[in-house]
């Protein structure tokens, strides 16, 4: 289960700006989801180790080779603003780590 | 009447370190974009770093490397099973709104260092800093705030991304630290450390070397810790030193005076000397740290492990325990010659060629360093080598010149290198230690100087230096002191 408050905090922290109607339907919609991976509560996990990943693969790794990407441009002009080479942002009001 | 004397109360402060250090690799740790420092501003920008909708990230495997490497000279258990996480905040420096970090299963833990301090007699007081864990991470970007250079005045800002996915270890120390200077040479040790391994350049004012201080006060004896405060921004060990010192008075003045302490992030301002308040930290924050689906766990094996232990320099520490207890330096000269790597290995190189580890010492420490400070360049720079250096040490051991002789060629060794034995040939700058020559010059001293001589022999007997001066001068400096002193008094007296 999951309530108003819990929505309206992970709102929070994606930067979601919810109506109270959303709130409400999320609420609902989110807690039935939960309800239904809760089913996997009824397995025994007691001697499985915890799985981070469904792919069985370690240690992948590249050589430090310089190969630079060659449209830089088109990165800097899909933001929605720049400024000469920079990307410009709106005044930052809060610091938040 | 009595009188109720009260007694003070000692505080102790406990201190913590957390040290961001830039990985020294050609490319970033997930992309191929360089690492350089100074390029124009979003140059080495890619679609990985940038976070743009799928991509894949590929670690670099001198990160894991370099990570490994200082995770071992810093006494730490490489960990069997290690993998990256997401902690997720939201601030224009971060592209992607998560950084890639490791979480719960760092690639290194349980370490230490040994600081080794010199007390007020030229003794070393060691102590041993507990590392608590090692993790890599990427860096973020840097914000250009425009209009002000403070962040509350700005009305927008500019970001620039080439320091975004650069490769970090951060290195999280145990709260061992008692003092301000205790805490900067921590910081100072674990840079050369690094540095010896190659790993990174630690530059401060390039931001390849960032610590964060936690600080806390409490009375000596309270086993609580007080209220710990957080200090950034501090970009020379003194500065570290400083601000620490700083703190420990602010924070024990306001115990005192029954202040409560708060939990905050505070920021060392180098121009007026003090620490000032950034923001109040309210509870720990929310990260959502999640395993990174991105990228594959991480399994040393130990082939791997032993390869790169085997690729281990003699670190620092060993190195000033080494000096000190075989060769028989005194601790301050074993921690001068040690701090660079360059260094002490010309040092060794030099002792290798037979010059006496006192001697070779003290002509780097002074003479060689003089000349390197002045002209800004690194041991290597000069044209005179290890060798040649010993060479002269033993020229001047053996009697072959006068120590100012060596002194005299050194401009010559220091620009044109050679051999200080074929200067001396060349130039015939050999000592004179012939009696019979040295007597000649004596005679034409004496002959010269009448007056002199009959003050010396009405009791003005100090004029012996006098006259010695002038021999040395008559010689160029070669005529053997001990022998001229010898034959001069004599010669005087007779």
């Amino acid at each position: 289960m999951i309530d108003r408050e819990q929505v309206r905090k992970v709102a929070l922290l994606a930067r979601l700006e919810l109506t109270p109607q959303e709130e409400e339907q999320f609420t609902t919609q989110l807690s039935s989801i939960l309800d239904y991976f809760e089913q996997l509560s009824e397995l025994d996990v007691t001697d499985v180790p915890p799985t981070a990943r469904a792919i069985e693969v370690k240690n992948v790794t590249r050589p430090d080779e310089l190969q630079p990407y060659q449209e830089r441009a088109a990165i800097l002009s899909s933001a929605p603003e720049q400024e000469g080479e920079y990307f410009k942002v709106p005044q930052i009001l809060n610091v938040e780590e | 009447m009595t009188t109720a004397t009260a007694v003070k109360t000692e505080y102790e402060a406990i201190i913590g370190l957390e040290t961001h250090c830039q990985l020294s690799t050609k490319t970033k740790i997930f992309s191929s974009s360089s690492t350089e420092f100074g390029a124009d501003p979003n140059t080495n920008i890619d679609p990985i770093c940038m976070g743009l909708p799928g991509v894949l990230p590929v670690l670099n495997e001198k990160v894991l490397e370099y990570a490994v490497k200082a995770g071992l000279a810093l006494n730490c258990e490489i960990a069997k099973y290690s993998k990256f996480d997401r902690k997720q905040y939201f601030y224009p420096d971060l592209p992607k709104n998560y950084q890639i970090s490791q979480y719960d299963l760092p690639i290194a833990e349980h370490g230490w260092l040994e600081i080794e301090l010199v007390d007020g007699d030229g003794n070393p007081i060691r102590k041993r800093i507990g590392i608590t864990r090692l993790h890599m991470e990427e860096d973020a970007g840097k914000l250009v705030h425009a209009g002000s250079d403070r962040l509350s005045g700005s009305t927008y800002s500019l970001v620039d991304y080439n320091r975004a996915g650069v490769p970090l270890v951060e290195i999280v120390s145990e709260p061992d630290m008692r003092s301000g200077q205790e805490a900067a040479e921590y910081a100072q040790e674990l840079r050369r450390i690094l540095r010896y391994l190659g790993v990174s350049d630690g530059n401060m004012q390039e931001g390849s070397l960032r610590c964060d201080v936690n600080i806390s006060v409490r009375p000596v004896g309270q086993k609580e810790f007080g209220t710990k405060v957080e200090i950034k921004n501090m970009n020379s060990f003194n500065a570290i030193q400083r601000a620490i010192e700083y703190e420990i008075e602010r924070q024990t003045a306001a115990i005192e005076a029954g202040e409560r302490i708060i939990q905050e992030t505070r920021l060392w301002e180098e121009g007026s000397q003090r620490t000032i308040s950034m923001r109040v930290k309210e509870g720990s924050s929310d990260y959502r740290y999640f395993p990174e689906p991105d990228l594959a766990p991480i399994e040393v094996t130990t082939e791997q492990l032993e390869k790169w232990r085997s690729e281990l320099p003699e670190l620092p520490a060993q190195k000033r325990h080494r000096y000190e207890t075989q060769l028989g330096l005194s601790p301050y000269d074993a921690r001068v010659l040690t701090d660079d790597r360059t260094v002490a290995e010309y040092f060794e190189a030099a002792i290798a060629s037979g010059a006496s580890a006192k001697q070779a010492a003290n002509w780097i420490m002074g003479d060689i360093a003089a000349y390197l400070n002045k002209n800004k360049l690194g041991i290597n720079e000069i044209a005179l080598k290890p060798e040649a250096l010993a060479e002269l040490v033993t020229l001047i051991e053996d009697n072959t010149i006068s120590g100012k002789i060596g002194k005299d060629i050194l401009p010559e060794l220091f620009t044109k290198g050679g051999s200080p034995k074929a200067i001396v040939e060349r130039d015939n700058l050999g000592q004179i230690s012939d009696s019979g020559a040295l007597e000649k010059v004596i005679d034409q001293v004496i002959a010269a100087n009448p007056k002199e001589l009959e003050q010396y022999r009405n009791g003005k007997t100090k004029l012996l230096g006098f006259f010695v001066g002038k021999v040395l001068k008559e010689t160029g400096g070669r005529a053997d002191p001990k022998l001229t002193n010898q034959l001069l008094a004599k010669k005087l007296n007779g």
